[in-house]
């Protein structure tokens, strides 16, 4: 990796004793940053522990209570994105915002759309935007509706938007979380090429590997406190992992399947032939009790599509699914539930998340849901479980009746989770379910899916990171441009390398 | 992997079609509407569509296009505005009144009611940006201010014959084969055409629909989604005072109880028009037609002489719930 000097004369972007309370909850207390031109810089910690907080405060989303923000050495304060979009900030936030009812080209310009003589040039800014995007590798048809585009590539449109800003600080939180290799390589071929031309980028992840990949400094927060800046170089891996956990990493490598019996067996759930149109071809496979089946492919390959006719979500055209020997016709996630089948989805902001609800009320909705409103659920029965879940899947805050909006993203997604477990589900599918989620809730999670299938539920896991598939599951799906091309058991001669070469050949060698 | 592979599916390309296109779906099904009442007037009546039949219904409707086409901006940022049939109303009783009892010059009592109009629609969007009042609620508070106004002003009907109004109103546009519209007509489809320019080549017109897709991704683009919603109020507001000029002109007449439940006939036509209810999609030459699907029917129900005017409403009343019904399925077809 090259290191480009570091600490030129001045900070382009520095932050001073940031403070902010949420209803009297401290999410920052005194928190600084230095953003030199020309560097990448990592901003990490766990889930909760501030990061959002910092960079929407410093582009005026929301309001310090104390501290200062100086910008080329002159103290700003900005009142809103705008503000800071026009001072040379440009911020892609966590969880994809865009407008989903607006063309791809037009969520790229929104704002700053080509004009002449005051009137938008439509040809014109589409022509820049399919440019634009081909200059990303993205082959995207810009007239699209964004929210035709699955995440992924909606993730990548939020990039292009922030990339073409041309600002002189370039903010990305999680902009990585739902993309797949390929797309984090392209995106990290973009950060180097602005880094070379002097842009400070500020970047948060929870994947380790991608902070020593491409920054040049790391600055920890932990509960809203800083806990240090330090060179990427000079930071060995494990020493930032206890900085942001504030405590040895532990047994966090001991995860996954281990030696567990590979379960055998009558399947639970079978699809035969079961495909839909334009989503995924018609493909067999069967999960058993106690089996982790994990669906690997590349972005657009079809996993999510896969796990949305297992769960019902979609409705399939043609096959059909049998669950415990039975033919079932899905009609609906709550058709699927009331087979014992819980689907947690990758969209958590569209198909989840009821944003304005408190974290029991989230947390209790399936069950609820699945026992008919009529019978209420026993309130001191209610209360056990979501105290058990909070702190089983370390929700922060450990509270109960927080609204769930105020939750940091990872902790939206362990309330996601904690929502389908509670149901006590014989097939539990998981689609993405450690996106966003800081490393030790995710080794976390990981130990809870082995276990859960220990004691004989089926999952199905689906995610784009290749090396937690291997890791958890029994059997490996791979899916290849929308079909199912291998099943493979994971056994010893399954490594990494196999397996992506499987997904590049689609298995045919 | 991230392209879309072409796969030359019958079924898939109708779905990609209407996938790519489903903002257009709804305003073709209300073209369609339209042309199928169009139809069925014809095949009932016999100089149903003759030019003057077709040429009054732009006349009788002129007032309730140009309210609509504001209601359109309202409704495309998400928001409601039940306040426009007041707003109209009043105007008409500013109008009578300064011309009538006061004798000021219309000149410069048209621009001073459409002031106020924007005025007051703009109080409101600021009431529904800065204190966060629900658009029903801010709006239902508009709606018993201008109407109570009104009634301050007179609690009778105060009739025009002041010169000015008089020949504006009576004077026509004449086509070629002796087919005639009133200016309110011409005046209206200038709303619609300015109207149509704004939405989709000015920053205003698209922060509007930002504002009505998501706002709080609007407000994290960049996008002044308060002064977007501020200034699209402020076009209702303007609009409705327009409306209610045309109006006054229509019937040459000021009273407070002129337009009662014309916001409701506004809000029928723009959903009738295919803009969703929710926010974010929808065109104003869709309200034109929803305006005009309106006029037909009312038509229809005036040329069939016994029939009682409520049948109007029981006609309108079932289309807006198939519209409502439409939307519901486009929206949740949503993910392709
Ligand atoms: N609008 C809000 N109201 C109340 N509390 C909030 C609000 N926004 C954030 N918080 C709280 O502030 C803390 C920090 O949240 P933040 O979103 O900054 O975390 P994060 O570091 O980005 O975590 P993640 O990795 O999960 O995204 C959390 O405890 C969260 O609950
Ligand atoms: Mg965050």
């Amino acid at each position: 990796m090259s290191t480009p000097q570091l600490n030129p004369a001045q900070p382009v972007l520095r932050m001073t004793g940031i403070t902010k309370e949420f209803a009297g909850v401290r999410a920052l207390s005194g928190v600084g940053l230095d953003l030199y031109p020309g560097e990448v810089h990592a901003l990490m910690g766990e889930n909760g522990a501030g990061k959002s907080t910092l960079i929407k405060v410093l582009t005026g989303v929301h309001e310090a209570e104390a501290g200062t923000v100086t910008l080329d050495g002159v103290p700003v304060r900005f009142a809103g994105p705008l503000q800071a979009q026009q001072a040379g900030i440009s911020t892609v936030y966590q969880e994809v915002n865009l407008c989903p009812n607006l063309s791809v080209a037009e969520n790229i310009f929104l704002g700053r759309e080509p004009r002449r003589l005051g009137r938008i040039m439509w040809s014109e800014l589409r022509r820049r935007a399919r440019d634009l995007l081909s200059g990303l590798d993205l082959e995207i048809d810009v007239r699209a509706p964004l929210d035709t585009l699955p995440l992924a590539l909606q993730q990548m449109v939020a990039i292009a938007r922030a990339v073409d800003i041309r600002a002189k600080v370039l903010i990305l939180d999680e902009p990585t979380s739902s993309l797949d290799r390929e797309e984090v390589a392209q995106l990290f071929t973009v950060i180097r090429r602005l880094r070379g031309e002097g842009v400070a980028i500020l970047f948060v992840t929870h994947f380790l590997d991608q902070v020593y990949d491409v920054s040049d400094r790391i600055t920890v927060l932990r509960d809203g406190r800083l806990v240090g800046e330090y060179r990427t170089a000079r930071l060995p891996q494990i020493e930032l992992v206890s900085a942001m956990l504030g405590q040895e990493l532990g047994e966090l490598t001991d995860r996954g399947r281990g030696d567990r019996e590979r379960p055998a067996g009558t399947p639970f759930a079978e699809a035969h032939g079961l495909g839909r149109k334009g989503a995924i071809a018609p493909f067999d496979l069967a999960v058993r009790p106690g089996e982790v089946l994990g669906l690997a492919g590349l972005l657009g390959a079809g996993r999510s599509e896969t796990a949305r006719l297992l769960a019902g979500a979609d409705r399939a055209d043609t096959g059909r699914l049998t669950v415990d020997g039975r033919t079932a016709t899905l009609r609906s996630p709550r058709a699927a539930s009331r087979r014992g089948i819980a689907f947690c989805s990758e969209n958590r902001r569209r198909e989840g998340i009821i944003p304005d609800l408190t974290v029991r009320e989230n947390i209790v909705l399936a069950l609820q849901a699945a026992r008919g409103w009529v019978r209420a659920l026993p309130a001191r029965r209610t209360e056990e479980l979501v105290t058990h879940w909070i702190s089983a899947l370390h929700i922060h805050p450990a509270d109960p009746e927080a609204v769930v909006r105020n939750l940091s993203g990872g902790n939206q997604q362990k309330v996601l989770l904690a929502r389908w477990l509670i149901t006590e589900p014989k097939l539990l599918i998981l689609d993405e379910p450690t996106r966003g989620i800081d490393i030790g809730a995710k080794a976390e999670i990981q130990r809870l899916v082995a276990s859960l299938a220990a004691d004989g539920m089926a999952v199905v896991y689906v995610s784009a990171e290749l090396e937690e598939v291997l890791s958890l599951s029994d059997t490996v799906a791979v899916l290849r441009d929308r079909e199912l091309v291998a099943t493979l058991p994971n056994t010893a001669e399954l490594t990494l390398d196999r397996l992506m070469e499987t997904i590049a050949t689609g298995g045919t060698h | 992997m991230s392209t879309t592979q072409p796969r030359a599916a019958a079924g898939r390309g109708v779905r990609t079609f209407l996938a790519q296109h489903r903002d257009y779906v709804p305003v073709m099904a209300t073209a369609v509407l339209f042309a199928l009442t169009l139809e069925a007037g014809n095949y009932r009546y016999l100089d149903f569509l003759a030019g003057q039949t077709i040429a009054n219904l732009f006349v009788d409707n002129a007032f309730l296009l140009v309210i609509a086409v504001g209601m359109t901006f309202v409704i495309l940022t998400g928001g409601i505005d039940l306040s426009v049939g007041a707003v109209a109303a009043l105007s008409t009783m500013l109008c009578a009144t300064l011309v009538e009892q006061h004798g000021w010059p219309p000149a410069l009592v048209i621009p001073l009611v459409l002031a106020a109009g924007g005025l007051i629609g703009g109080a409101m969007g600021y009431a529904i940006h800065h204190f966060e009042v629900q658009p029903f609620i801010a709006t239902l508070a508009g709606m018993f201010f201008a109407r109570g106004l009104c009634y301050l002003i007179s609690t009778n009907a105060i009739p025009i014959d002041d010169p000015v109004f008089t020949t504006l109103a009576q004077s026509h546009v004449t086509f070629p084969g002796g087919v005639f519209i009133s200016w309110s007509v011409v005046i209206a489809l200038a709303v619609v055409a300015v109207a149509f320019l704004t939405l989709h080549y000015t920053g205003f017109g698209r922060a509007v629909y930002a504002v009505g897709g998501n706002a709080q991704s609007a407000l994290l683009m960049g996008v002044p989604v308060g002064r977007t919603v501020i200034r699209a109020y402020t076009v209702s507001g303007l609009c409705s005072a327009l409306g209610g000029v045309l109006f006054t002109l229509y019937t040459l007449s000021g009273y407070s109880l002129h337009l009662v439940g014309t916001e409701l006939d506004a809000i029928a036509a723009v959903v009738i028009g295919g803009t969703i209810l929710a926010g974010g999609s929808g065109y104003v030459l869709g309200t034109l037609l929803g305006v005009l699907v309106l006029g037909v029917i009312k038509t229809i129900i005036t040329f069939e002489g016994t029939l009682s005017s409520w049948w109007t409403k029981i006609a309108v009343g079932t289309l807006l719930f198939a519209f409502v019904l439409l939307q519901r399925l486009m929206t949740s077809r949503r993910r392709a």
